[in-house]
């Protein structure tokens, strides 16, 4: 009964995302951003879907599980600072330069903001190597989620290939506005089944008093379990937000300037409706399920949800869980393949001896490709989610000062922008093959996340590079920071 | 005027939001309240309260250039 009703979840996605293919428009313009007509309901529903992943949902229980409620703190409500802040500052104005120019990727911004080819290219490359684990944290989710719930009938490596197989065709049938459909779909199928299951699971341990009673106390508050460094020093970790490619194309998929204003206002509510229920079961789950080590506690929630809630339930349950996957899934594997198509395939010229068509089937092969890679890496690797993900949005991160600078500094030069990206490369290299082994790993032992350290070098660099070289040209301020007429 | 004053002082709020993220007179409490843990419970309200903070930003320190700049290029 329970895969009955994943399957079902996952047949509904895919008529939703494909059926949505009714409404393409056949440009460009039409596939990668839904001819910038997306209002303010779905814009929060795709932005938020977009941002909860299985780090959100399995990560979040399982970190809970050994830290407590302080990561509610740590990840949840810092990210209902930093986010919506992003957006009013950032989002906005991203989306009035991408209709301006008409703009489709993060990547034309910046060469033509800095009139710099190899400064494009090397930011492509980059972000692409920086999603590949991002992506992997969902194809493992997958994968995790419906071997457990199975009792290990389906294997892991079934459902990541589902996951998979599912957002390419919705993907590539659907583009941005078949992504964005299911995107709506999917956040408020986690969002009410996250509710749903918090209240079913806690209603079968007894009610929330007895649960808690069961509890290790130290994980009733922060103390003990969170530095007070690690809590200061995380907050940079949402600001990877700011410099996701798939956010921003959600960015630019907004009707108008004023679409933001609901997704900036609810944001917060939103990320308080999903965090809660996460959490709150990974704490509580310590208390029922004893002995999970390391990564093994990722599995948390499902293993609660096949020991209280099996059948129907279950499978409403697991299709909660991968609904905030694919959301992410789908969108990072739209940002990616636009990306290849503008940026690699017609910003070199390939495109001249390709046909339309041709083109749209290269970037679709390379988002297969894509996602075979990263497929074949998740049947490999066995790290915790979490901190795969913590790796990924430190280097998002701390390329965030380039953006701050494009958009706020005319000043800023690209050989600064150059310097920037080639000091976040060089520290993360150096801070991840220092750290990828130690669980909760920070510098010195002191409890500062190295984000802190390569985010204010990335800036640093930015700053004293600009002041050294030649001040841009007038033509090009004059593009971007002119006042409209 | 009196419209930037306010937006300086909703951009201070933002900056005294991120200080009192940092809930250490909570540290050590494991104490609930309303049937939840304290720290969990002051972080809920913190989530609120930023709901809050973005709906007067918003409101009152809207980057309304950029309204401007959608309707030229609709003109276009």
């Amino acid at each position: 009964m329970t895969v009955f009703v994943i399957f079902t979840y996952l047949a509904l996605v895919l008529i939703v995302g494909t059926v949505s293919h009714r409404f393409f428009r056949g440009t460009g313009e039409d596939y990668f951003v839904a001819s910038r007509t997306i209002g303010p309901f779905v814009l929060l529903m795709s932005l938020f879907g977009t941002n909860m992943t299985a780090f959100s949902i399995l990560g979040a229980s399982g970190e809970a599980y050994h830290k407590g409620i302080g990561v509610f703190a740590l990840m949840g409500s810092s990210s209902a600072l930093i986010i919506p802040t992003i957006f009013f500052f950032v989002g906005t104005r991203l989306w009035a330069i991408g209709k301006r120019h008409g703009y489709l990727t993060q990547v034309q911004y910046i060469r033509e903001r800095w009139n710099s080819d190899n400064l494009g290219l090397l930011l492509f490359v980059v972000l692409v190597a920086l999603v590949v684990p991002y992506l992997l944290i969902g194809v493992m989710g997958g994968g995790d989620t419906l071997a457990v719930i199975t009792d290990g009938q389906i294997p892991k490596w079934v459902g990541g290939l589902l996951v998979c197989g599912v957002v390419v065709v919705y993907v590539c049938f659907g583009g941005m506005r078949g992504t964005v459909w299911a995107n709506t779909l999917q956040t408020l199928v986690f969002m009410t089944l996250g509710a749903v299951t918090f209240f079913a699971i806690v209603g079968k341990m007894g009610g929330l008093s007895n649960a808690l009673a069961r509890v290790d106390q130290d994980l009733l508050m922060q103390a003990n379990r969170i530095r007070p460094l690690e809590l200061m020093t995380y907050i940079f970790i949402p600001v990877s937000v700011g410099m996701f490619p798939h956010i921003f194309m959600h960015w630019l998929t907004a009707k108008s300037a004023r679409t933001f204003r609901y997704p900036i206002i609810f944001y917060p509510v939103c990320v308080a409706v999903v965090w809660i229920p996460s959490v709150l079961l990974g704490v509580l789950g310590s208390g029922d399920i004893t002995g999970l080590e390391g990564p093994q506690a990722n599995t948390i929630l499902v293993q609660l949800i096949s020991r209280y809630a099996p059948g129907i339930l279950a499978g409403f349950l697991a299709a909660g869980v991968f609904a905030a996957i694919m959301s992410s899934l789908d969108s990072q594997t739209l940002a990616i393949g636009s990306m290849f198509t503008h940026d690699i395939v017609r910003h070199y010229g390939f495109h001249n001896q390709m046909s339309e068509k041709h083109q749209v089937l290269v970037g679709r092969l390379f988002v297969v490709g894509l996602l075979a890679v990263t497929y074949v890496l998740s049947l490999i690797s066995n790290r915790s989610i979490f901190k795969l993900a913590v790796w990924s949005f430190t280097g998002f991160a701390s390329l965030f000062p380039i953006l701050l600078a494009a958009l706020f500094w005319k000043r800023s030069t690209k050989y600064g922008a150059f310097a920037s990206i080639v000091s976040v490369v060089v520290l993360w290299t150096f801070f991840f093959f220092r750290g990828w082994q130690t669980p909760g790993y920070t510098i010195g032992d002191t409890g500062i996340m190295p984000v802190t350290v390569v985010f204010a070098a990335s800036a640093l660099a930015m700053v004293i590079v600009s002041l050294l070289t030649k001040p841009p040209e007038g033509n090009i301020l004059r593009k971007f920071f002119a006042a409209p007429s | 005027m009196k419209n930037s004053r306010i937006r300086w002082i909703l951009y201070l709020a933002l900056i005294a939001m991120y200080l009192l993220h940092k809930d250490f007179w909570f540290w050590r409490n494991p104490a609930l309240v309303i049937g939840l843990p304290v720290g969990l419970v002051y972080h809920i309200a913190f989530c609120v309260a930023m709901a809050v903070l973005m709906a007067m930003l918003v409101k009152y320190a809207w980057p309304s250039q950029l309204e401007i700049e959608k309707d030229d290029s609709v003109d276009k």
